[in-house]
């Protein structure tokens, strides 16, 4: 009994593992309720779903190298813009460092494509005016010129007006309308009063453009959708990054082009020692950093919020630093706000944002595919069909090469599928996994690889057999070999994976994906469920005896059955005529002169005669005599 | 047939029957570097059927159709474009597929309405897919990338787990062939290549090894000390260990064919063209490409390369030398019995000699060693 234990406990660990997973997802299903992502069927991609799937290459239009981080700040951005827009449930990825993948769900209309194509721009302007997040308060309708902007602190003011005006749409339009409409003729006009003199001055400002920033609302998502900022020559309304600002802001003066790169860094003190204050500094072309003295020069004369300068980066403000001194150079340095310093994470983030803007990125679609969910469940349906049938016929010819063995490759199929659903379950949940046509394909494929790990183990028991061990031996001493075996094949085959997953673009992935998985779940079958079960039927008396139809009989693979069968027991006399029948029934004497004649035979260049028949050894023994005058030596033994 | 099956597995473990695989390999060395030829000439001249993945282009799908007829589809898509002939191709039942030259979405938006309305479904039963010529470049790209690393890491790792640089060479030698092979056999046949296909070349790397490692084991457990013993050469313990793993091969070969054939099956008569047929076929030619590959090139030229070495070559002629010493002196029966015993032997091709152990059975007296002085 001991020993039967100590041979089923990695079976036990199996059925742990498998408990486990299965009771990790149900108590997920369980608790998750209506909206949590666990489930006992895995999450489908698009492919199978139905939905929409953009492939986005950024292209920078100077053929500049797009590094990693540019790739991550398009990714932030487009994230933006899809969220923006009201798709729920988008999945944006990049895919082998260099693509962009939006995969949304159900249909998409165009404007949603172009939006989320839309290349990122980065613009700098000047600020003309602040203001706190939401539309105009209708309680307060005060002339913006009056109205006594926030001096200085505007970053830290920026979460003043937190609460949402609870006030009709009606009433909102019309105070904005009472308010922007400065000449009180009904009519918002688009022009400004007065021509400008500079992209600071104020006149800039337009009855239209007021009134679109008293009903902007930036504390709503879909307003910070960016990819809109188009409008070099005219003022913007628009909102800062995180949504805690609204500004009005003068025409481009400068665009991401001017600027040649960012860095993070830390600030020097006066005395030029290093300080362990983040700032951010920025180069400019020397074109841009002229253009930059320039308005450094104006701006910094004016008061607040007219000193400031704006970067824009995909329609949205993400810093708006204060300028106080003319920056010659083309060389600048954002500090954090005063008394509240850039961690060292903001200013990296910053740096990132600026370099991605410094390259005039642009999204090339590099595929656009619609799947409608009908197409995708027939595939699902006829790609689980054919998983079906090469597993009944991956079953049938094991059957037919492995008789009883058969059973455990079925049994151990089923074991891995367990392991295999059960972590697509589990990863479905915890990461987000989806499941593609690809990775069906994948999945259906490991049928035949897994099932051949057995087969390596199968033949080798054989082998084992016909070298004259007896059964329970060979499966034990097999599986020593036979592990290391599947052990290299298998490393073999998770290194393409791992490789084709890493280096691959469009489905590959998904498929490489699951080809990994199913060879870990293959190692960890063979391991703990195939040599467990191998070793506990062999002590059975149809597999342990080499019964015809075990697939283990040692008769058909070349060997004679002794009446000893080993630990004391021995083989009755029926069973071992039924074991002989077919065998070699000669006499010590008889088999050592076949032999014999065999070797002569064989030194004299004539194909060995099977022993076993009699006619056969006639044949080598002519064959012996007609051969012998050749060699001088022969036969003389 | 079965016990017909074993048997010849048990004959070929023993060597009592025996394929000379190792000592051919001039043969299919000749073979292998036609089909090569054949392959890259193929693929020169007549080049590779590339979907529109690789030239750009905009696809769609209607489903759930009542008849596959490709007239009402060309009308639509003359209605759109004039400039280029539609391909139109039936899926499987109840589905056709359009493929078109480039169109704008706006083009392609108007394209999957009237094509909705020419086999009247619903306009959700019409998938649209667009294409720029781009994406294949990149797919290429990427999986030439893939195939190089993989390569790299995979020598270095065959290297260390076999201890001998040989084993690597050969198997990504085979491995090489295997791929030129199987694109070559899309190049004569025409199937269409798409990013699914790469997905099933690149898939051919793993599965071409994993053969490969397994025959390569048991040739190095066969071959292990094999430099301290003088009975046989190190080309017969491989070829020994080949025809030992050659039952193997074909049986993990069939099962592995068995699942991507039927993915095949239904991929040809339920799904047409797709993600699913187009990785099948290609794993359906590669999976046959490499078993055949890992039997025939990589074992020999193993061997070969092996042969190379100095300590092997002066191994193999020693073995040569008292084997011929052996027969000449009549000392063939008392060379030494236990261990190796040469049941074929084939004098006139000696690398071909194929020696194997067989177990059990009492030789009787005349086997044990004779005292000597008697």
């Amino acid at each position: 009994m001991a020993r039967r234990s100590r041979a089923a406990r990695p079976l036990y660990v199996l059925a742990l593992l498998l408990v486990v997973m299965y009771g990790a997802v149900g108590i997920g299903v369980a608790t998750g309720g209506e909206d949590g992502d666990a489930s006992f069927t895995p999450g489908l991609a698009l492919d199978l779903e139905g939905g929409t799937q953009l492939v986005l290459t950024p292209q920078t239009e100077d053929g500049s190298e797009i590094t990693d981080e540019d790739i991550d700040q398009a990714i932030g951005i487009i994230r933006q813009r899809v969220d923006g827009s009201g798709v729920a449930e988008a999945e944006i990825t990049s895919q082998g460092g260099s693509n962009i993948v939006v995969a949304i769900p159900g249909e998409v209309d165009a404007a949603t494509v172009d939006l989320i194509t839309a290349s990122a721009q980065m613009r700098m302007r000047t600020v003309l005016y602040t203001a706190a997040p939401g539309t105009i308060d209708p309680t307060q309708v005060i002339d913006p010129d009056a109205e006594p902007e926030d001096s200085g602190e505007v970053d830290e003011d920026g979460n003043a007006i937190t609460t949402q005006p609870t006030f009709a749409a009606d009433q909102v339009e019309e105070a904005a309308m009472a308010s922007a409409d400065t000449n009180g003729d009904g009519e918002l006009s688009d022009q400004p009063e007065t021509e400008p003199t500079s992209p600071s001055d104020q006149a800039w400002v337009s009855e239209q453009v007021l009134y679109d920033f008293y009903m902007l609302d930036c504390t709503l998502p879909e307003n910070r959708t960016g990819g809109s900022d188009d409008d070099l020559d005219n003022p913007l309304v628009t909102c800062s990054d995180d949504g805690s600002l609204k500004y009005i802001l003068g025409p481009a003066e400068l665009t991401g082009a001017d600027l040649s790169g960012a860095q993070m860094g830390f600030e020097t003190s006066s005395t030029g020692a290093a300080t362990n204050i983040p700032v951010v500094s920025m180069d400019f072309t020397s074109e841009g950093g002229d253009i930059f003295e320039e308005i450094t020069a104006r701006i910094s004369q004016l008061t607040s919020p007219l000193n400031q300068f704006a970067i824009v980066l995909d329609g949205r403000v993400i810093s708006a630093p204060q300028v106080t001194t003319t920056i010659p150079g083309g060389q600048a340095q954002i500090s954090g706000p005063t008394g509240d310093p850039f961690t060292r994470a903001e200013a990296t983030s910053l740096a990132n944002q600026l370099n991605f803007g410094s390259l005039p990125i642009t999204f090339e679609v590099q595929s656009q595919e619609q799947i409608s969910a009908t197409l995708g469940t027939e595939q699902l349906r006829n790609g689980l069909l054919a998983g079906l049938i090469g597993l009944v016929l991956v079953v049938i010819y094991s059957f037919f090469q492995y008789r009883g063995l058969a059973l455990v490759t079925v049994t151990s199929l089923i074991a891995a599928f367990a392991l295999t659903y059960g972590a697509l379950l589990l990863l479905s949940w915890a990461q987000g996994y989806r499941l593609s046509l690809a990775g069906v394909a994948g999945l259906i494929i490991a049928i035949g690889m897994t099932a051949d790990s057995f087969i390596v183990y199968f033949e080798r028991i054989r082998d084992e057999v016909r070298d004259g061990r007896s059964l329970s031996a060979a499966v034990d001493h097999a599986w020593l070999r036979a592990r290391r075996t599947i052990i290299a094949s298998d490393a073999v085959n998770f290194l393409a994976a791992v490789v084709l997953y890493f280096l691959a673009v469009g489905g590959v992935r998904g498929f490489a994906f699951t080809l990994g998985l199913t060879t870990i779940m293959d190692l960890v079958v063979v391991v703990l469920f195939t040599h467990p079960v191998m070793r506990l039927l062999i002590r059975t008396r149809f597999y342990g005896e080499g019964h015809p139809w075990s697939g283990l009989d040692p008769v058909r693979l070349g060997v004679n059955v002794a009446a000893y069968r080993g630990r004391g027991r021995m083989r009755s006399k029926p069973e071992r005529e039924a074991a002989a029948t077919g065998a070699d029934t000669r006499t010590i004497a008889q088999r050592k002169a076949d032999e014999r004649r065999e070797l002569e035979a064989a030194e004299n260049n004539v194909e060995a005669p099977q022993a076993s028949e009699p006619e056969a050894v006639s044949v080598a023994a002519d064959a012996h005599d007609e051969h012998d005058s050749h060699d001088s030596e022969g036969g003389t033994r | 047939m079965v016990s017909r099956f074993a048997q010849l597995g048990n004959d070929l473990y023993t060597g009592r029957r025996s394929y000379d695989f190792v000592g051919r390999l001039r043969l299919w060395l000749a073979i292998a570097g036609i089909l090569v030829l054949l392959s890259v000439g193929l693929l020169l001249t007549r080049g590779l059927n590339a979907g529109i993945e690789f030239t750009g282009g905009s696809s769609f799908t209607i489903s759930g159709v009542t008849s596959t007829d490709s007239a009402p589809a060309e009308e639509a898509v003359a209605e759109i474009t004039t400039s280029h002939v539609p391909q139109v191709a039936v899926l499987g039942t109840d589905s056709v597929r359009v493929q078109t030259e480039q169109l704008t979405s706006q083009e392609s938006e108007e394209l999957a309405l009237l094509l909705a309305q020419a086999y009247d479904v619903e306009p959700s039963e019409v998938t649209s897919s667009f294409v720029g010529p781009q994406w294949g470049a990149d797919v290429t790209q990427k999986a030439v990338t893939a195939l190089v690393v993989f390569l790299v890491l995979v020598t270095l790792v065959m290297t260390l787990y076999f201890r001998a640089w040989t084993m690597a060479a050969a198997a990504v030698l085979a491995l090489l062939s295997d791929i030129v092979v199987t694109v070559g056999v899309y190049a004569l046949s025409g199937f269409e290549v798409s990013p699914a296909s790469v997905i099933g070349f690149l898939t051919i790397l793993g599965y071409s090894l994993y053969d490969t490692v397994v025959v390569f084991d048991k040739v190095r457990e066969n071959t292990e000390g094999i430099l301290d013993q003088s009975r046989i050469t190190y080309g017969e313990a491989s070829n020994l260990a080949v025809n030992q793993t050659v039952v193997r091969s074909i049986n993990t070969s069939v099962v592995g064919l068995l699942p991507i054939g039927s993915i095949l099956f239904v991929g040809v008569y339920l799904l047409g063209a797709g993600t699913l047929r187009d990785i099948a076929l290609a794993l359906f030619i590669g999976l046959i490409v490499s078993t055949a590959s890992s039997i025939f090139l990589a074992a020999p030229i193993e061997v070969a390369l092996r042969g190379r070495q100095q300590r092997f070559h002066d191994h193999t002629a020693r073995v040569l030398q008292s084997r011929r010493a052996a027969s000449a002196g009549s000392a063939g029966s008392e060379e030494d019995p236990q261990e190796f015993r040469v049941t074929v032997s084939d004098v006139q091709d000696e690398d071909a000699r194929v020696v194997g152990t067989v177990p059990g059975g009492h030789r009787g007296q005349a086997a044990q060693p004779r005292r000597k002085g008697r």
